[in-house]
């Protein structure tokens, strides 16, 4: 096994608002470690980008109550001063984030942001930061790498803006890389060949990925580990495999069976998971998921809408927050995923 | 890019021979006699008819248009066709102001530099106040530092000019005397005297429009600030100082610099209240003698020289807009 380079403990972020904290993130703990791929799935709200924007530093920490614990590489960075975080950021951790059409600036040719991003942690000439820029963006498979290094953003289309991304994200070789839905903006086509790009560079540089995202096709595609975020806690991690063959929390079961499949009879409705996400002001008594689960009758004393569950082990790499018993657990996800072809492509 | 210019400067030149045309016909209606008002005390019925004749007011608007457009070219005579006793405006003639005895441009031309010094000084001034204190504000948004700059900036918005600049000459020139009364002389010639004659109307002038550009730069760094593309810029691990002073002010400056040249050109049209305030003989002062004088071919110069400035300082924001944005230059 490699070594743990991320270990995020207990995080929690909260939003003071004039209507109350907004606890986008509450006690997230996990791990990854180098040359792995860490998935992260939910819904919106769900405080996925919220987690991983704070392992990047990237909250106002004067505006948001951040506690907890994110340990890159042995240093804190909750708590770790911004100069530091600067020489951090860009160089051993960077991120590519959803919506390629708005997050490279407009006035600055590709070329110049590139060379940006090299200059502030590499002492190297504007010419030999050109020349990296080039070799990066042929890397990602940028056609005439050499002419377009000089052209603006709004020149290029938003499969080509991604792969520009990902150069930026990638010019200083970092050990961990953040992509965030980087494919939820682009076109089916587009977005296979984007991952294909990530996992083919994250194979020759053993970079450590989080993948954050709310499509299950790309969490079999990708991820070695994943993690299933609802309401700002994790409600289940596991092993890939293993959340597509015994899914135990009711909320991943529901996830699953919400996929449009091509093996099920085209004019039947898809099952979406009832009701609305929850909110993060006053999130609801008990267990966050309870007023959408359908099992919640399952359990004794009213247990879902009084007691939070814990975050418990069913197996040293699998953790469930559920109170429903783990043998109910399993009957429940066989009886649900009966006749589904579980997982697209081999997940492991 | 030189093909956009080519067709700028064009429609400059039709905006600009447009504009003379509205401006010309709107004097015409007024209900003001030239000719009756250039005859002075000793006034009859023969000398209006004869100072009609000579100004050119017996003929059509049309014909005295073309009479004005021709002076600006060619120059012209009063009356036209000469004589013996005809008075010559030579090219460029705007026209003649029997009241002051000589020319329009004569008179704009003397009142120009002063106003020019004015605007210049006073848009450098409020310029890099207004943008330096919205920057401010937008980085300590919230804080006691925002507050107290947007609450100072709301003060100097909602003053009168009039009454800024009275307070000011009563309380630096006249209760404390910290500088002398002003009296305006080039800056080639007492430089000294000429900080200190412009240093109150600058004040007063960046006060009054710093506080306009505080509020604009503080909203635009606040919805920049919010793009994408800034937290890519904090990914890389830009450092804060960057993150606003190039990434955000940069994509926030279109709007900045569209307000301001039309307020440069606004001030070198004169900024006739601070101008009358400190007995600036500056454009805006000769505006207002002429409008109470009244002196009508002075007001239709002006006009014109003011409209020029606006139709001008426009093009060159639109050029700038190319500069700052390199979307604008493909849509040229």
């Amino acid at each position: 096994m490699n070594e743990v380079i991320l270990s995020v403990d207990n995080l929690r972020v909260g939003f003071p608002t004039e209507d109350g904290v907004v606890q986008a993130v509450n006690g997230v703990s996990f791990e990854l470690r180098r040359g792995q791929t860490l998935a992260i799935v939910g819904e919106s709200g769900s405080g996925k980008s919220v987690t991983a924007q704070s392992i990047l530093g990237l909250i106002n920490r004067r505006t948001a109550d951040i506690s907890g614990k994110v340990i890159f590489q042995g240093q804190d960075i909750v708590a770790m001063p911004d100069k530091q975080l600067y020489r951090l950021r860009g160089a051993k951790m960077s991120m590519i984030f959803q919506d390629p059409m708005s997050s490279l600036h407009p006035y600055y040719r590709i070329g110049a942001q590139l060379i940006e991003a090299v200059r502030i942690h590499q002492r190297v000439s504007k010419q030999q930061a050109r020349e990296q820029a080039i070799e990066m963006l042929r890397m990602v498979g940028i056609p005439a790498a050499e002419r377009r290094v000089d052209d603006f953003p709004h020149q290029l289309s938003g499969g080509m803006r991604q792969r520009v991304m990902i150069a930026m994200a990638l010019i200083n070789s970092p050990a961990l890389l953040i992509a965030d839905e980087p494919t939820t903006a682009l076109d089916v086509t587009v977005q296979a060949s984007i991952l294909e790009l990530i996992t083919q560079i994250q194979q020759t540089h053993d970079t450590a990925i989080i993948m954050i995202t709310h499509d299950l096709g790309v969490v079999a595609d990708v991820a070695d580990d994943v993690v299933v975020m609802y309401g700002g806690s994790v409600v289940e991690s596991a092993p890939v495999a293993e959340i597509f063959a015994s899914p135990q929390m009711p909320y991943t079961l529901g996830l699953l069976a919400s996929i449009p499949r091509l093996d099920r009879d085209p004019d039947r409705r898809l099952d979406p998971i009832p009701g609305n996400p929850p909110s993060l002001i006053s999130p609801p008594a008990g267990c966050v998921f309870n007023p959408r689960c359908v099992y919640a009758d399952r359990v004794d004393g009213n247990r879902c809408q009084s007691q939070l569950p814990e975050l418990l082990p069913v197996s040293p790499v699998h953790s469930v927050r559920c109170h429903i018993p783990a043998a109910e657990r399993e009957a429940i996800a066989r009886s649900a995923l009966s006749g589904l072809v579980i997982g697209a492509g081999d997940p492991a | 890019m030189s093909g956009y210019l080519v067709r700028r400067l064009m429609l400059l030149v039709l905006m600009l021979v447009l504009l003379s045309m509205a401006v010309f016909v709107l004097f015409s209606l007024l209900p003001a006699d030239v000719a009756r008002l250039s005859c002075g005390k000793a006034c009859t019925p023969e000398i209006i008819e004869a100072n009609r004749i000579r100004l050119g007011l017996d003929k059509s608007v049309i014909e005295q248009y073309w009479v004005f457009v021709k002076g600006i070219f060619a120059g012209r005579t009063y009356p036209e066709g000469g004589g013996p006793a005809a008075l010559v405006c030579a090219a460029p003639c705007l026209g003649y102001s029997f009241r002051k005895n000589a020319t329009v441009l004569q008179l704009i031309g003397e009142r120009l530099p002063a106003t020019i010094w004015l605007a210049l000084g006073a848009f450098v001034l409020f310029m890099v106040v207004g943008m330096v204190t919205g920057v401010l504000a937008a980085l300590r948004r919230g804080r006691w530092q925002d507050k107290s700059i947007m609450g100072v900036a709301l003060l100097g918005y909602s003053l009168p000019s009039f009454f800024l600049g009275l307070v000011v000459l009563f309380f630096v020139i006249i209760r404390w005397k910290l500088l002398p009364y002003p009296s305006y002389v080039s800056p080639f010639e007492n430089p000294e005297q000429f900080f200190k004659t412009m240093l109150l109307p600058w004040i007063v002038l960046a006060i009054l429009y710093a506080a306009f550009y505080t509020r604009l730069t503080r909203s635009q760094m606040l919805e920049t600030l919010g793009e994408d593309y800034i937290r890519t810029a904090r990914a890389k691990g830009l450092p804060e100082r960057t993150v606003v002073g190039k990434h955000a002010l940069r994509a926030g400056l279109t709007p900045i610099v569209t307000a301001g040249g039309l307020d440069l050109a606004g001030l070198l049209g004169g900024a006739i209240i601070t101008e009358s305030v400190f007995s600036l003989p500056g454009i805006g002062s000769l505006a207002v003698s002429a409008v109470v004088d009244p002196d009508l071919p002075v007001l239709v110069g002006i006009t014109l020289i003011t409209a020029f400035f606006v139709i001008v300082a426009n093009l060159i924001v639109d050029l700038l807009y190319a500069a700052i944005d390199p979307r604008v230059r493909v849509a040229a």
